[in-house]
C-alpha cells in the first residue's frame, strides 16, 4: 500500500517542540491553580450539609441571608442556583446537629420568614467521615483506572506506547483539575466521575491514533519513526475531528439542557474531550517518539497473527472473487463500466 | 463491453446474521416499550404486621372508594394487597388519607406510581426502567451503627451474668467492672483470684479471653471478648437496627421501600416518591421502646372501648388489629431491660416460641411480679415516638406522636426471671416477627445519619424532563452530522444509532438497573462515542477506495477498523469497570449505562451497519458510494 501523498499532510510532529511547551505551560499554570486556589470541593468531599429551596418568585440573595443569620445561621453560603426563584445553601458541618434535623430547621426557618411557600428541592448532607471515604476511594479510582489502563497498552501494544498513553491521560486530568481550579468551579463526585470518563475518551482516542500508527510501521518500507507516526496522526484526523464534534455536541446539549447539576459534569468533559483530542495528537505520539519507539519494537511479537490474519483474508478475498465473476458472467451484464472509480466520492 | 480489472468482493452476510438482528431488534423493542407508557398515579394498600385482608376488607375498600366519588382507574386485590389506580395524583392523594382513615392502622396505605404497562408486555416480564431517587424524588439516608457502643453494652451486659456466677460459686469479688475493651474483675488476694478464675473459665471461656493479673494492688482478672462474639454483637446491632428502621418505614406507607446493610456497620435507607421529605426523616428518627406489663382481667375491654372509661388503675390499649384490652398502669420491666429476643420452636411442643433474655435488674423484677402472678396475663406493649409536621389551620406545627400498641399477651405459666418464653403464637412468622419487635424496642447501639441525599418530587421531574431533553437534542444533533458527513453510510450509522438506544434502554429495564441522573448524562455521553465506531469505519472506507474497488474498500474498511475498534472500547470499559467499582450511588449509575452502551454499540456499529450496507451494497456492481 502506497501513501497518498497528494492529500495536504499537516507536519503535526514538526511542531511537537512547540506542542510540548504549550502543554508543559498549562500543566505548570493547573497545578499553580492548585497550589494558588485550590479546588472549590463540593460536599461530597468536605461534608456538611447543602440545601436547595425554591420560591415561586424570584427572591433576592440578601433577604435569605437575613433571614438564615436571624435563625442563627450567619455562616451558611447562600447562591442563586439556575435561575432567580432557587437558592442553593450550603453550610459546613457542626458539632452536635449534623443529622437532617438541621435540613429542617433551616426549612422551617425559611418557611416562617416568608409568606410564600417555599418548597424543598434537595438535601445533601455528607458527614466529614463519609467525605473523607469519598475522597479516598475517589482518588483510588483515578489511580487504579491510569495503572489498569497502563498495563492493557503494555500488553496490547509497547511499552513505551504506554508510557505514552498514560502521560497523555496524565495531562488531561490534570488541565481537567486545573480549569476546575482556576474558575473555584465546585468539584464534586460527578466532576470527578466526569473525569474517569475524560480518562476513557482521550485514551480511545489515542489508542486510535497509536493502532494507525503500528499499522504504519509494518506497512510503511521506509521512513522514519517520526515520519511513520506523523502521516497516522493525519490518516486519523477526519476521524478524531468528526469523533470529538459528534461527542462535543452532545455534551453541549447536556451543558444547556441537562439542569444545574449536571454542569459540572458537562464541563469536566467538555473540557477534557478537547483537551484529550489535542493530546492524542501531540502527547501521546510525542512521548511514544521520544522514548524511542522504533519498527523493530512493534515487529517483534505480533507478525505471526497478522501474517495469518492477512492470509485468511486473501484467501476469503479470492472465494469471494471467483463467485462475484461467477455470478457476473450469469448475469452476463453488458453495461458499461467506468474506468475510474476514484471518482467517487 | 469492457470489464475493468478491479477486484470484485460480494459482501454478503449470512442469512443468520440478519436472523439474529431482527431478533435482537424485536427482543429489544419489546423490552423498551413500557417506558413509553409511563405510569398511573396509584395507592396501595398492604396489610400491618399480623394482619390479613379479607372480604371485609375488600367491601370497606369499595365503600370507601365508592363515596368519595374520586375517578379510579382501576382497583385489583393481589398477593393479599390493594392497587388502585388513579387518573390524577390529586385523586390519589385523596383516596390515599380517606383510606388512611378507614383502616387505621391495620394496613399501610402507601403512594406509588404503577407502571402503566399493558397486560401483553407484562406477561412477557417486561416493566420500564427503574428510575433512581434523583429522578423519582425521594429520600436516601446511610447509617452508622455505632459498634463501640454496641461492644461496650455488650460488656455490660455481662457485668450480672458475672457477678451471678461468682456468687453461685461463693467466691467473693470486689468489683466487676467495665474497663475500656475489657471486663474487669477485682478480687481480695490471689487465692481468691485463682478460685474465681476456675468459675470464670468453666463459665465463659467460650465468649471471653481471660487474663490474669497480679500486678496491680487489687489482683484481678481481665476478661475480653472472643473475636467471634463481638463479630456476632455487630452484626446483632446492626441487625436489630435494621429491624427498626423496617417498622418505622411501614409505618411511613412507602412502596418498595430499600433497607440494606452497606459494609458492615452502616445501614442504607431508600424511599422513593416521598412526596414530604421532611415528614419521612422525623419518622425515621422516631424512637422506640417496650414495656411489659400485667393485663386487668377484671374489667371489660370492649365496654371501656365503648364508654371511654377505663377502670381504676388500668388503661385501655390495643392491638396491632384494633382489638381491645386494658393493661394495669404498672410497668414490670421496659425496653432497657431487654437483651435479647430470638423466636425458635419449643423443643416440647413444637410450636413456634420466642425466648426473651432480661438483664439482671430486670430479671428480678420479672422474678419478683411473676411469683404471685402465675395465671395471670402479661402484656408487650409497643411505644413509638416521633416528631411529625402536621398543619393545623394553615400552620405548620411540630406535633410529637406517641403511638402504643400492644403486640402481645401470654398466660404467665410459671415464675421465671431474665429467661423466659413466649409460646402459643400461631406460626413461625408470627413469633419472628414478635421477635423483631421486642429487639426494635430495645435499641442495641445507637445509629447516625453519616449521608442524607433527598431530593423533592418537583426536582425530580425536572430531572427527568431534562435529561431526557439533552438525550433528544444530542441525539438528534448526532443524526444530522453524521447524515451530512457521510450521506447514505451516514443515515445506516444513525439506524444503528437508534437501535443501540433502543437496546440501551432495553437492557436496563430487563435489568432493572437504577437510571440517575448521571446514567442519563452516560446515555448522552455513549450516543456521541457510539458513532466513533462508524466514523472510524467510514474513514477508514473512503481511504481504501483510493487504492481498491468498492466492494473491497467496503470489506477491508470494516476488516482493518474492527481491531482498532476492539483495542479502544475495551479500554474504555476498563476505565467504566474501575468507576463502577469505586463509585457510589449516583456514579454507579453512569458507569452502568456507560458499560453497556459501549457493548451494544460495538454490536449495532459494527454488526448492524454491515448487515445494512451489505444489504445496499452488496453482490452487485456498484458504481457510486454515497459516502
Amino acid at each position: 500500500m502506497s501513501i497518498d501523498m497528494q492529500t495536504k499532510t499537516i507536519n503535526f510532529m514538526g511542531q511537537r517542540k512547540l506542542a510540548m511547551m504549550f502543554s508543559l505551560f498549562m500543566i505548570v499554570a493547573s497545578f499553580a491553580g492548585l497550589w494558588i486556589k485550590g479546588l472549590n470541593f463540593g460536599i461530597d468531599f468536605t461534608g456538611g450539609t447543602l440545601i436547595e429551596v425554591s420560591y415561586p418568585t424570584a427572591v433576592e440573595l440578601k433577604k435569605v441571608r437575613a433571614d438564615l443569620t436571624e435563625a442563627n445561621y450567619g455562616e451558611a453560603m447562600v447562591q442563586h442556583f439556575g435561575s432567580a426563584e432557587e437558592v442553593l445553601i450550603r453550610i459546613a458541618p457542626r458539632e452536635g446537629l449534623n443529622s437532617p434535623q438541621l435540613s429542617n430547621q433551616v426549612l422551617d426557618a425559611l418557611s416562617a420568614a416568608s409568606e410564600e411557600d417555599i418548597t424543598l428541592r434537595r438535601v445533601e448532607f455528607v458527614g466529614p467521615q463519609v467525605g473523607d471515604e469519598l475522597t479516598e476511594d475517589g482518588a483510588l479510582a483515578v489511580l487504579y483506572a491510569l495503572f489498569g489502563i497502563l498495563i492493557y497498552v503494555a500488553l496490547r501494544f509497547e511499552w513505551r506506547f504506554s508510557l505514552g498513553a498514560v502521560s497523555a491521560l496524565v495531562h488531561d486530568v490534570v488541565i481537567t483539575v486545573g480549569v476546575f481550579a482556576w474558575t473555584q468551579m465546585q468539584f464534586d463526585l460527578t466532576v470527578l466521575a466526569a473525569l474517569l470518563a475524560v480518562i476513557g475518551y482521550s485514551l480511545n482516542d489515542t489508542i486510535v491514533v497509536f493502532d494507525r500508527v503500528r499499522e504504519n510501521f509494518r506497512t510503511m518500507r521506509d521512513g522514519s519513526p517520526e515520519e511513520v507516526t506523523n502521516t497516522a496522526v493525519n490518516q486519523m484526523l477526519a476521524r478524531t475531528i468528526m469523533t470529538s464534534v459528534t461527542t462535543l455536541l452532545v455534551l453541549m446539549a447536556l451543558f444547556f439542557l441537562g439542569g444545574e447539576i449536571i454542569h459540572g459534569f458537562a464541563t469536566a468533559l467538555i473540557v477534557g474531550v478537547v483537551i484529550g483530542t489535542f493530546s492524542s495528537i501531540y502527547v501521546a505520539s510525542a512521548t511514544a517518539l521520544a522514548l524511542g519507539v522504533s519498527k523493530e519494537d512493534l515487529m517483534k511479537a505480533p507478525t505471526e497473527g497478522v501474517d495469518r490474519e492477512a492470509e485468511e483474508a486473501e484467501l476469503q478475498r479470492a472465494f469471494l472473487e471467483q463467485e462475484a465473476k461467477r455470478e457476473a458472467k450469469l448475469a452476463k451484464q453488458g453495461k458499461k463500466l467506468d474506468d475510474e472509480d476514484e471518482e467517487l466520492k | 463491453m469492457f470489464q475493468n480489472q478491479q477486484k470484485i468482493i460480494s459482501n454478503q452476510y449470512p442469512t443468520w446474521k440478519y436472523l439474529m438482528l431482527v431478533v435482537v431488534t424485536v427482543i429489544g423493542l419489546t423490552y423498551a416499550m413500557p417506558n413509553i407508557f409511563g405510569d398511573d398515579p396509584a395507592v396501595i394498600i398492604s396489610p400491618a404486621k399480623s394482619v390479613e385482608f379479607n372480604a371485609d376488607t375488600q367491601s370497606q375498600v369499595a365503600s370507601v372508594l365508592e363515596k368519595s366519588n374520586l375517578s379510579i382507574k382501576s382497583s385489583v386485590f393481589e398477593n393479599g394487597s390493594f392497587l388502585i389506580r388513579f387518573n390524577n395524583t390529586e385523586d390519589q392523594i385523596k383516596a390515599k388519607s380517606l383510606l388512611k382513615d378507614k383502616l387505621g392502622r391495620t394496613a399501610v396505605v402507601a403512594l406509588d406510581l404503577a407502571p402503566a404497562t399493558p397486560a401483553f408486555l407484562q406477561g412477557l416480564g417486561a416493566e420500564p426502567m427503574y428510575l433512581g431517587l434523583d429522578l423519582r424524588g425521594g429520600v436516601h439516608f446511610l447509617m452508622d451503627v455505632d459498634m463501640e457502643e454496641a461492644i461496650n453494652k455488650a460488656y455490660k451486659r455481662y457485668i450480672d451474668e458475672v457477678k451471678g456466677a461468682l456468687r453461685a460459686e461463693k467466691v467473693r469479688y470486689l468489683a466487676v467492672e467495665v474497663e475500656g475493651e475489657t471486663l474487669e474483675v477485682k478480687f481480695k488476694n490471689t487465692e481468691i483470684l485463682q478460685a474465681g478464675m476456675k468459675v470464670l473459665q468453666t463459665r465463659f471461656a467460650d465468649r471471653f479471653t481471660l487474663t490474669a493479673d497480679e500486678t496491680t494492688a487489687a489482683p484481678r482478672v481481665l476478661m475480653s471478648l472472643s473475636a467471634a462474639t463481638i463479630a456476632e454483637t455487630k452484626k446483632y446491632a446492626l441487625q436489630q437496627n435494621i429491624t427498626t428502621l423496617r417498622n418505622r418505614v411501614n409505618a411511613l406507607g412507602v412502596s418498595e421501600p430499600v433497607i440494606q446493610q452497606q459494609g458492615d456497620r452502616r445501614i442504607v435507607v431508600q424511599l422513593s416518591g416521598v412526596q414530604d421529605p421532611a415528614r419521612a426523616k422525623e419518622i425515621l428518627g422516631a424512637t422506640a421502646t417496650l414495656e411489659f406489663r400485667l393485663v386487668e382481667e377484671e374489667g371489660d375491654p370492649y365496654r371501656a372501648e365503648k364508654t371511654g372509661y377505663a377502670p381504676n388503675g388500668a388503661t385501655l390499649y390495643k392491638f396491632r388489629n384494633g382489638r381491645p384490652i386494658l393493661l394495669k398502669r404498672r410497668i414490670i420491666v421496659d425496653g432497657e431491660n431487654v437483651i435479647n429476643a430470638q423466636s425458635g420452636i419449643d423443643p416440647e411442643q413444637g410450636s413456634p416460641q420466642v425466648s426473651v433474655t432480661l438483664d439482671g435488674p430486670g430479671g428480678r423484677k420479672m422474678l419478683a411480679t411473676t411469683k404471685k402472678h402465675v395465671g395471670h396475663r402479661m402484656a408487650v406493649l409497643f411505644i413509638e415516638n416521633s416528631v411529625e409536621t402536621v398543619e393545623e389551620n394553615g400552620q405548620k406545627v411540630k406535633k410529637r406522636i406517641t403511638t402504643k400498641d400492644v403486640i402481645n399477651a401470654a398466660v404467665i405459666r410459671g415464675q421465671f426471671a431474665n429467661r423466659f418464653q413466649i409460646t402459643g403464637l400461631d406460626s413461625p412468622q408470627e413469633a419472628q416477627d414478635l421477635a423483631l419487635l421486642l429487639r426494635a424496642g430495645a435499641l442495641a447501639a445507637p445509629m447516625e445519619i453519616v449521608e442524607e441525599r433527598t431530593v423533592g418530587p418537583s426536582l425530580g421531574k425536572d430531572n427527568i424532563n431534562q435529561g431526557f431533553m439533552s438525550v433528544i437534542v444530542g441525539f438528534i444533533l448526532v443524526l444530522i452530522i453524521m447524515a451530512w458527513r457521510y450521506k447514505v453510510f451516514g443515515m445506516v450509522a444513525n439506524v444503528a444509532l437508534m437501535l443501540n438506544l433502543v437496546i440501551i434502554v432495553a437492557v436496563l429495564s430487563m435489568l432493572q438497573a437504577t437510571l440517575t441522573l448521571p446514567g442519563i448524562a452516560g446515555i448522552v455521553l455513549t450516543v456521541g462515542m457510539a458513532v466513533d465506531a462508524n466514523v472510524l469505519i467510514f474513514e477508514r472506507i473512503r481511504e481504501e477506495m483510493k487504492n481498491s474497488s468498492i466492494q473491497s474498500a467496503i470489506y477491508s474498511g470494516y476488516e482493518k477498523a474492527f481491531v482498532t475498534i476492539a483495542d479502544a472500547n475495551i479500554t474504555t470499559l476498563l476505565a467504566a469497570i474501575v468507576l463502577f467499582s469505586f463509585g457510589t450511588g449516583p456514579i454507579k449509575g453512569f458507569a452502568i449505562t456507560l458499560s453497556i452502551g459501549i457493548i451494544t454499540s460495538m454490536f449495532t456499529a459494527i454488526l448492524g451497519t454491515r448487515a445494512v450496507i451489505n444489504w445496499i451494497y452488496g453482490n452487485k456492481r456498484v458504481e457510486k458510494l454515497s459516502i
